[in-house]
C-alpha cells in the first residue's frame, strides 16, 4: 500500500473519486502508519462510510462491514459455535469416549466467523468498518476493546485468536451519544465536517458528470447558506449531490429563486426546514 | 521538542481537556512522522492523537497557536540585532511612510483573489501598524484584535468588497445573500490571520506558558448556565440532543427483572450444552417501558438564562419522549406541551411560551406555593404511578410562605420528583430560597448549574420502580 505521505494519501483517495481534504489525509497516513484504528465522527451524510469504501477500492482490500444496532451481541459480532454441527459431530462419534469428542467439537472447524473475527482472520489484510457504533450499549463497545488495541480475540474454549494480517479499522460515529473513554483513546479522532464550498464544488464535480462548472459553485454556495440556518436536519452532501443530478436532468444553468422553491425537497425533509429556508433565503441579508 | 510537546499536554489539561498517558505517547510517536515545518500537518495530528471530543477543538485550537507559533516574523531589516527595540518604537506613533490605503487596496486584491500568501503579509502589517501592542502587558490580545479590525474599518472592507464583486450586475435577494455570505467568509479568513499574528507576537512578547494562562477560557460544559451568553447556549445546543436521548434511557430502564415471556428457542439452544436438559431458562426482552415525563419550569426573570436554556432541553426532549408534558410558571402554572410537537422550530416556541402561556396571575414575580398548588388541582388528578416529574427552578420564592403541602401531595402520586437547581448549593436557603422546605417531598436534588453538572446528573440517574398507589 502506497501511503508513505499524506500527500500520498491524498492523491490516492482521489484516483477513487474521494477528495480528502487536508485533514482527512494526515489522519488516514497517521493510521496506516501508526497501525491505530480511526475513530470518525460528523453529521449524517459527509463520507464517513464513504472514506472507508474508497480506502478499500484504492487498496484493494476486502471491506468487512460490522454494522451496529442495538442488541448486537458476541455471537454476531465476534463469533459463534456451529452447534447444529457440533450435534451432528457427536451423533455421528458416538462410540468415541467423550474426552475425545469434548477435544474436537470446540475446534476451530465448528466455529462460525463473524465480522470481527473475520477481518483478523483473513489471509489478506482488509478494511474494517464498524459502522454507527454508537448505536450498540456501552456494555457492547468492551468488546470491540480488545481488537482495536491488540488485534486479537479471545475465545474462552480455544485461547487467543491473534491476526494474521492487521486490517485498517474504521470505525464511524454520528455522536447521539458520547463514546466511553477506553474506546476513544484506542482510536485517532477525526471529525469531518461539512465541506466548504470549495471543496464541496469539486466533489460535485466529481460525482455529477456534466455539471458546469458555474452550477456546482453556486450549489455549493447555496448549501452552504442553508446549513448556516438552523434547521431540524441540514442537507447533507449526498443530498446535495442529488440537487445536482435532478438540476442537471431538469436542464437548469442558474439557480434562482424559482428554481430552489421547487426543488428545495430534494435538499431538505422536513416540511419546517423546507418553509424556514424557503423564507430565509427570499432574504438579501443572512 | 519533546519540551514544547509536555508544555502543550499540560496546558490542555489545565484547560479542562482530559488527556492521558497513552494519548499523550500516542502524539510524541505521531509527531515523528510529521516533516518538520509543516504546520498544519502538525496541528492536525496532535488534534487526531489528543482530542476526542469535538466540543475540546476550540480550546485546542487557541493552545496550539499559542504553542506552535511559527517563528517571529523575518521583517527586512538593515539592523537585525535592534529589530525588535525598533520596532517596538515606532508601534506608539503612526510611522509616516505608512499608508492605509495602500494596505486597506492591498488587502482588497488579496481578499478577491483569495491568496492566502496576500492576507497573511496584510495582516502582518495591519497588527504592525495599527495594533499599537504594547510589549509587556499581560493581556489575552482581544483588544489589540479589536483595534486592529476598527482602524481597519472592517464594515467598509464588506461593503467595497461586495461592490467590487457586484459590479454593476442586477441581483436578485437571492443572489445578494449568496455573495454576503461569500464576502463574509472571506473577511473571516483575514480576521483569522490577524488573530494568529497577534497571537504570535505576544507569544514572542512574553512566552508561551504566560500567554496560553491569560487565554484560558472555562469550556463549554462548565460555563454557568445562568450568566451563559445567547452564543455560548447556542454551542450547547449541541450537546443537548445526545443528553436527552441518555436521559430517556436512563428513564425508560427498569431494575432488572424477569418479566418477559419464556423465548422457547432460545432456552433449547442453550439446553445444548447440557445435553438437552433446559437448566438455564431463557427469557424474552421485558416490552420497553414508556416512561412518563412531566417537566415544569420555573421561568420568571431571575431565571431568565437558565430557563431558555430548560426549554431548549425541553424542546430537544419532546422528540425523545411520546409522553412528555411540559409546564411553565411564574406565579401560576399552564401547560406548554402543545408549543413543542415534533418539527417545531424552537425559536417559535419560545417565543409562543413567552407570550401565550399564562403564567402570570398576579405580579409576576415567582410564587411557587401557589404555582404547584394550582398545578395540583389542575391536573393532580392525571398524574399516575408512571410519571416522573421534573422541577426546575431556584426556588427563590420573593419570601411569600412557601406552601408546601401540594408539592407533597403531587410527590405522593408520582413515580419520582427530581428537582434541579441552577444555584450552587451553598446559596440554597438564603435570601428567599426555599429550598429546604420543597426537597423534602422530592426523591432527589440537584445542583445543575454546568452543562458537565446536567450530564452527571443524567449519568447517574437511577428511579425507584413504579409508585404503589394504596
Amino acid at each position: 500500500m502506497n501511503l508513505e505521505s499524506p500527500g500520498a494519501v491524498a492523491e490516492a483517495l482521489r484516483s477513487v473519486d474521494y477528495l480528502p481534504n487536508e485533514r482527512i489525509a494526515q489522519v488516514v497516513f497517521l493510521a496506516s502508519h501508526l497501525g491505530k484504528p480511526i475513530l470518525v465522527e460528523g453529521p449524517a451524510g459527509v463520507g464517513k462510510t464513504e472514506l472507508a469504501k474508497a480506502l478499500a477500492r484504492f487498496t484493494g482490500r476486502h471491506l468487512v462491514r460490522l454494522q451496529c444496532y442495538e442488541g448486537l451481541d458476541e455471537a454476531k459480532a465476534l463469533y459463534e459455535w456451529n452447534y447444529k454441527k457440533q450435534l451432528l459431530r457427536i451423533q455421528a462419534d458416538a462410540e468415541h469416549e467423550w474426552s475425545e469428542i469434548e477435544q474436537d467439537i470446540f475446534s476451530e472447524e465448528f466455529l462460525l466467523e463473524r465480522p470481527l473475527l473475520e477481518a483478523i482472520r483473513s489471509k489478506e489484510p482488509v478494511i474494517l468498518l464498524i459502522d454507527e457504533v454508537d448505536r450498540v450499549e456501552v456494555e457492547t463497545e468492551a468488546l470491540l476493546l480488545e481488537i482495536l488495541s491488540d488485534f486479537q480475540v479471545s475465545i474462552p474454549e480455544l485461547g487467543t485468536i491473534e491476526a494474521t494480517s492487521v486490517p485498517m479499522v474504521l470505525l464511524t460515529s454520528n455522536n447521539t451519544r458520547e463514546l466511553s473513554e477506553a474506546l476513544k483513546r484506542r482510536c485517532l479522532f477525526l471529525h469531518i465536517d461539512y465541506p466548504d464550498p470549495a471543496r464541496e464544488k469539486e466533489i460535485l464535480e466529481a460525482k455529477v458528470p456534466g455539471l458546469s462548472s458555474h452550477l456546482a459553485e453556486q450549489i455549493a454556495k447555496v448549501a452552504r447558506s442553508i446549513r448556516n440556518l438552523d434547521l431540524k436536519k441540514s442537507p447533507s452532501v449526498s443530498e446535495t449531490i442529488d440537487w445536482a443530478r435532478t438540476l442537471l436532468a431538469l436542464s437548469v444553468e442558474e439557480v434562482d429563486e424559482g428554481i430552489l422553491g421547487e426543488t428545495l425537497h430534494v435538499l431538505l425533509k422536513y416540511q419546517v426546514d423546507i418553509e424556514k429556508a424557503a423564507k430565509e433565503l427570499a432574504n438579501s441579508s443572512a | 521538542m519533546i519540551h514544547v510537546l509536555t508544555g502543550f499536554v499540560d496546558e490542555l489539561r489545565e484547560v479542562g481537556v482530559p488527556v492521558s498517558m497513552v494519548e499523550a505517547i500516542d502524539a510524541m510517536r505521531a509527531v515523528e512522522a510529521v516533516e518538520i515545518g509543516d504546520r498544519t500537518a502538525l496541528r492536525e495530528t496532535l488534534r487526531a492523537t489528543l482530542i476526542k471530543n469535538l466540543r475540546h477543538e476550540p480550546a485546542f485550537d487557541t493552545a496550539f497557536d499559542v504553542y506552535f507559533s511559527p517563528l517571529p516574523p523575518v521583517i527586512a531589516d538593515d539592523k537585525p540585532g535592534q529589530q525588535r527595540e525598533t520596532d517596538v518604537e515606532s508601534e506608539h506613533e503612526p510611522v509616516s511612510d505608512f499608508d492605509l490605503d495602500d494596505l486597506i487596496s492591498a488587502l482588497m486584491d488579496a481578499l478577491q483573489a483569495l491568496d492566502l500568501e496576500g492576507l497573511r503579509s496584510g495582516a502582518r502589517q495591519a497588527v504592525d501598524k495599527l495594533a499599537g501592542m504594547e510589549p509587556g502587558r499581560p493581556v489575552g490580545g482581544t483588544y489589540y484584535l479589536y483595534r486592529t479590525l476598527r482602524r481597519l474599518d472592517m464594515a467598509r472592507l464588506e461593503e467595497q468588497l461586495l461592490d467590487a464583486f457586484v459590479g454593476d450586475q442586477d441581483l436578485s435577494n437571492f443572489e445578494m445573500r449568496l455573495m454576503r455570505e461569500d464576502v463574509a467568509a472571506r473577511l473571516e479568513e483575514l480576521r483569522t490571520e490577524i488573530q494568529e499574528e497577534i497571537r504570535r507576537r505576544l507569544v514572542a512578547d512574553r512566552g508561551r506558558d504566560a500567554v496560553a494562562r491569560t487565554l484560558r477560557k472555562p469550556m463549554i460544559e462548565d460555563i454557568d448556565l445562568m450568566h451563559a451568553t445567547s452564543h455560548e447556549l447556542a454551542q450547547m445546543e449541541a450537546a443537548i440532543g445526545p443528553l436527552t436521548r441518555k436521559l430517556a434511557a436512563r428513564l425508560a430502564r427498569r431494575r432488572k427483572k424477569r418479566t418477559g415471556r419464556l423465548d422457547f428457542r432460545k432456552t433449547v439452544r442453550r439446553s445444548l450444552a447440557t445435553g438437552g436438559v433446559p437448566v438455564d431458562p431463557q427469557f424474552r426482552h421485558p416490552r420497553p417501558h414508556r416512561p412518563e415525563v412531566w417537566l415544569v419550569c420555573d421561568i420568571s426573570g431571575s431565571m431568565a438564562t437558565f430557563s431558555r436554556f430548560t426549554l431548549q432541553f425541553t424542546h430537544a426532549m419532546s422528540s425523545q419522549f411520546s409522553k412528555l408534558r411540559s409546564f411553565a410558571f411564574v406565579d401560576t402554572v399552564d401547560e406548554v406541551t402543545d408549543f413543542f410537537g415534533p418539527g417545531v422550530d424552537f425559536g417559535s416556541a419560545l417565543h409562543r411560551v413567552t407570550t401565550e402561556a399564562e403564567v402570570v396571575w398576579m405580579d409576576g414575580h415567582s410564587d411557587y406555593g401557589n404555582s404547584f398548588e394550582t398545578f395540583l388541582v389542575r391536573y393532580g388528578s392525571q398524574i399516575s404511578p408512571r410519571t416522573t416529574i421534573i422541577i426546575t427552578g431556584d426556588a427563590r420564592n420573593n419570601y411569600r410562605p412557601p406552601r408546601d403541602a401540594a408539592l407533597a401531595d403531587i410527590a405522593k402520586e408520582a413515580r419520582a420528583m427530581i428537582w434541579l437547581n441552577p444555584e450552587p448549593i451553598s446559596y440554597w436557603d438564603t435570601g428567599d430560597s426555599a429550598m429546604s422546605h420543597y426537597a423534602q417531598h422530592c426523591d432527589s436534588i440537584h445542583e445543575v448549574r454546568t452543562l458537565a453538572q446536567l450530564e452527571s446528573f443524567v449519568e447517574e440517574l437511577t428511579l425507584p420502580g413504579a409508585a404503589i398507589r394504596l
